[in-house]
């Protein structure tokens, strides 16, 4: 191939370079590079007050998963972590289904209406979308709080004496990132559902379809690749959420983000850390790979 | 006249797995003054040709000279030919004026010069009127024009036209044609036209090359290459053919007697420079051929369909040894052929109209 | 007689639909309207006032991270776009050249990553370079920032450049225009609405970045979505919401130009 290079060709590769050149080093500097050291730090032994000691160590790793018993010094699964894994999992898979269930029909209605105003319903997901997650979750926490707006509305009318505890529970934190992530749900299936071709539709219930099994044997398969993608974007972040089970779990409902901050604070085992953000950055790298593949199928299909 | 452009084994290789060869080799001289075809189907190299002239790609191998200097190595920015594209790539960010003032402005011509130019060229496509128009405010054929007018603002040796036409719907398409021909002649700039439409390019050339796969197949006037296609790609691909096994009874030059499948000879054209003997195939254009009684022709056979189609009607004739043939025989409200499907004809042509086809 | 028949229609898909509106801006609707409560309360309303944006108006602290989040914000939207202009015309209109799937993964790294790693990765090395060099500014931040503000300016601006036609740039090469000519009178005219695009979408999102900020910033260097979080542990009083709502105008805003921005024909 080289060889069939002209120095024009060669000329614009070298041009190329240069103008990718800034973009790279700073996203070396404060996005790759980073990473790598955190792998690094991942096999080093935890200083006694944070930081590291250089010195190569399979601890941080063991330490993911097992915890020695401070007693009789037994190894064990550590109860403590996996449970807040299977918190995670389970909290972003509720999320994710949530977020199907309200998403799926909004996206369907959004792309039903006439074409001039479908942009502008679609606005109203997209501006939440680019709205402050800090300040959505907070919207939330001022609406579930005991002093928040259902609480007092609940005793104003009398149904309850109590307020009733829904912040800091795995409730309130499943509502949060129900809210917070089901723009990322709507905006995929939207971009499927808009395509649809309707003479399918038609063709369906010419052939004597109901409602019922057009939706499930030719609409829901036409955007199965929007259900698919609407799903990946609501489960990586969820699986990855700080903000959200911080604010919306008060110290008590951690997930493996809170986790992970905890190894840099309290903690102060920078290398635990390091090796739980590598796990979970592990986990979303399957769950992508496992979108880009059904994708890349989809496309073959369809192509 | 001297030679405008000239190309030498010309070539171009796109990298890749595997490489894909867009002009297998090409070598041509365009003149002076003449409105010159590149005419083939799609993929066929022409458009590669064109663009390797407008300096827009750089050559695999070979030499591209303008005026007798090598432009090989000159970008299109330092190159005087200009081209005419074929979605017109109008400025949407600038007006009418400024687009077809672009050329003059980059080569740092006075103001005033710019704008008498452009006055000019708004006045020989007939467009004064929309000088301040946005380009996406006007028709097609009037986008046409301005991209027309814009390549020859800078006066450049040579025109590039990237199938200009097939945008246009046909009507207007016919008008420009007549169009451009009258700006060839009037500017007396050499015109670089390249199309997919033998009848475009047939009524408005000077000369032709008909290209394919790559390579250029036969270069020469309208009539020539129509009337004496070298090969059969070339008699195929421009107007209709019928094609007819023969054999070759005597070379006489520019003639042969050839032998018919029907043991009659007949005096047909060879290709040129070139001595022919053996097996050939010999083209007979429908229209040269007539239908008659069945001992009256050439060649004999059962008449399938007729086909009326107002001007002219075709006769569908399948021939003793099975090989189809049609004739185009023009309506007259004063004849009529007497003939129907199913009947035994004869088919006649004239010596000279048969074209022995190189293999 | 009966309803003509809605092939579109499906049971009960509407009434979710509209729920899912009214859930969705309920809160935030709330939210706005208690920031002019003349009450402490975020949840009994007692009158409207301003006095909560006057309070959070005179809030040192709140004129300090505003001051720092807009200092940072500008200068990673700045920083992100310039370089996100070269890498989208070093990408885009190109034929597959060799080390492309590594470039893309690097660029859109950041949207990839959950933020928390790259948050956490950039702790870790940040603060092996405070120790080195003893340098503990906004540097840092400005960097971060402009770092996962790339993707975000990037794609808007390759997508305009996708859009363009190529035919377009050759033709100004054809007239005689230099290669810099080019650039500037074709390239970046056509351009500037998806950088405009890019550098809005660049400047909301780093305005509005809370995890990588909370922990690559050193003491005393809060913007106002981490001051916020801090708040948050505390009694909340409606001087939350009036910051909120702020926050929430200039994203609303830029949302709505960003999306008349796309609609400006190509």
């Amino acid at each position: 191939m080289t060889d069939l290079a002209t120095p024009q060709e060669r000329r614009a590769a070298r041009n190329r370079w240069l103008l990718l050149a800034p973009a790279l080093t700073i996203l070396i500097i404060a996005a790759s590079g980073p990473l790598l050291i955190t792998l690094v730090y991942s096999f080093l032994s935890a200083g006694d007050y944070g930081g590291v000691e250089w010195q190569f160590s399979w601890s941080a790793w063991f330490n993911v998963f097992m915890e020695r018993d401070i007693f009789d010094d037994t190894l064990g699964f550590s109860d403590a972590h996996l449970s807040i894994f299977w918190r995670s999992v389970k909290l972003s898979l509720m999320t994710t289904l949530l977020c199907l269930f309200f998403g799926f029909p909004t996206a369907y209605f959004i792309a039903t209406r006439p074409k001039k105003q479908r942009d502008l319903w679609m606005l109203l997901i997209i501006i939440p979308f680019w709205t402050n997650l800090l300040i959505r979750t907070f919207a939330v926490v001022e609406l579930i709080r005991n002093e928040g707006t259902v609480n007092t509305l609940l005793i104003w009318t009398g149904i309850i004496d109590e307020p009733i505890q829904m912040l800091f529970t795995e409730f309130s934190i499943l509502v949060g990132m129900v809210y917070v992530y089901l723009p990322l749900m709507v905006l995929p299936l939207y971009a499927s559902m808009e395509r649809l071709d309707f003479s399918l539709v038609e063709a369906g219930y010419d052939l004597y379809a109901t409602r019922i099994k057009v939706l499930r044997r030719v609409i829901l398969p036409l955007v199965k690749p929007g259900v698919i993608a609407g799903s990946i974007l609501v489960f990586v972040p969820s699986l990855g959420a700080y903000v959200t089970p911080r604010v919306m779990g008060g110290g008590n409902q951690l997930m493996i983000g809170n986790l992970i901050e905890l190894q840099f604070g309290q903690g102060r085992n920078w290398p635990l850390g390091a090796a739980l953000s590598i796990t979970l950055l592990a986990i979303v790298m399957i769950a992508l790979l496992a979108y880009v593949r059904t994708a890349g199928e989809e496309d073959t299909r369809h192509g | 006249m001297s030679i405008a452009i000239s190309a030498r084994k010309l070539r171009k290789v796109y990298a890749g797995q595997p490489p894909v060869v867009a002009l297998a080799e090409a070598s041509i001289e365009i003149k002076d003054n003449e409105f010159f075809t590149l005419l083939g189907p799609s993929g066929c190299g022409k458009t590669t040709l064109l663009r390797l002239i407008a300096g827009f790609e750089h050559p695999t191998s070979g030499d591209l000279e303008m005026h007798g200097s090598s432009v090989v190595d000159l970008p299109p920015h330092k190159r005087p030919i200009n081209t005419v594209f074929q979605n017109y790539a109008l400025f949407p960010h600038m007006t009418v004026a400024q687009n077809i003032g672009f050329g003059l402005e980059m080569l740092g011509k006075p103001k005033a010069e710019i704008k008498s130019t452009v006055d000019e060229m708004l006045e020989l496509v007939k467009m004064t009127e929309m000088a301040d128009r946005q380009t996406a405010q006007i028709s097609g054929g009037q986008q046409q024009r301005v991209a027309l007018a814009r390549a020859l603002a800078p006066k450049p040796k040579v025109l590039l036209l990237d199938e200009p036409l097939s945008a246009l719907d046909f009507k207007l398409r016919k008008e420009m044609q007549l169009e451009l021909k009258r700006l060839q002649t009037e500017t007396g700039i050499t015109f670089i036209f390249v199309t997919h439409d033998q009848e475009e390019a047939l009524t408005m050339s000077d000369r032709i090359a008909v290209m394919s796969a790559g390579t250029i197949r036969q270069i020469g006037g309208p009539r020539d290459i129509y009337d004496h296609p070298a090969e059969r790609f070339v008699a195929d691909f421009i107007g209709d053919t019928n094609f007819l096994p023969a054999e070759v009874v005597t070379f006489e030059g520019e003639t042969a007697q050839v032998r018919l499948a029907s043991g009659k000879t007949i005096v047909a054209r060879t290709p040129e420079g070139e001595a022919v003997q053996g097996k050939v195939t010999l083209a007979v254009r429908p229209e040269h051929a007539t239908i008659g009684a069945e001992d009256a022709g050439l060649l004999s056979g059962t008449l399938g369909e007729v086909v009326y189609f107002g001007t002219d009607t075709h006769y569908h004739v399948s021939l003793n040894d099975g090989t189809g043939f049609v004739v185009r025989q023009q309506n007259r409200p004063d004849h009529d052929n007497d003939v129907a499907s199913g009947d035994r004809v004869g088919i006649a042509f004239p010596p000279d109209v048969g074209q022995v086809l190189k293999d | 007689m009966a309803r003509s028949f809605n092939i579109r229609r499906q049971t009960g898909f509407t009434a979710i639909a509209m729920t899912c509106f009214v859930l969705l801006y309920m809160p935030i609707i709330l939210l706005v309207v208690y920031s002019f409560n003349s009450g402490t309360s975020i949840a009994i309303w007692e009158g409207f006032s301003w006095r909560w944006y006057q309070s959070a108006w005179q809030n040192e602290q709140v004129q300090a991270a505003t001051v720092r989040s807009l200092v940072i914000a500008l200068w990673a939207s700045a920083i992100a776009t310039t370089v996100a202009v070269l890498a989208a015309l070093a990408t885009t209109r190109t034929r597959k050249f060799k080390g492309q799937s590594a470039v893309f993964a690097m660029i859109n790294q950041p949207l990839m990553v959950p933020e928390i790693v790259t948050a956490v990765a950039l702790l870790i090395f940040f603060a092996m370079i405070k120790v080195a060099t003893g340098y503990t500014g906004l540097l840092y931040l400005i960097i971060a920032h402009s770092a996962f503000c790339i993707p975000f300016a990037y794609l808007p601006i390759r997508a305009r450049l996708q859009g363009m036609d190529l035919n377009l740039e050759q033709a100004a090469a054809d007239l005689y225009a230099t290669p810099f000519q080019v650039f500037r009178r074709i390239t970046l005219p056509q351009l500037w609405p998806g950088i405009l695009a890019g550098a809005m979408l660049a400047f909301v999102i780093s305005l509005d970045d809370v995890v990588i900020t909370e922990f690559v910033k050193s003491a005393g260097q809060d913007t106002l979505p981490t001051y916020m979080l801090g708040q948050l542990r505390r009694v909340v009083t409606p001087e939350i919401n009036a910051i909120s709502t702020v926050l929430l105008g200039i994203s609303v805003t830029f949302v709505i130009i960003f999306t008349v921005l796309g609609k400006i024909k190509k």
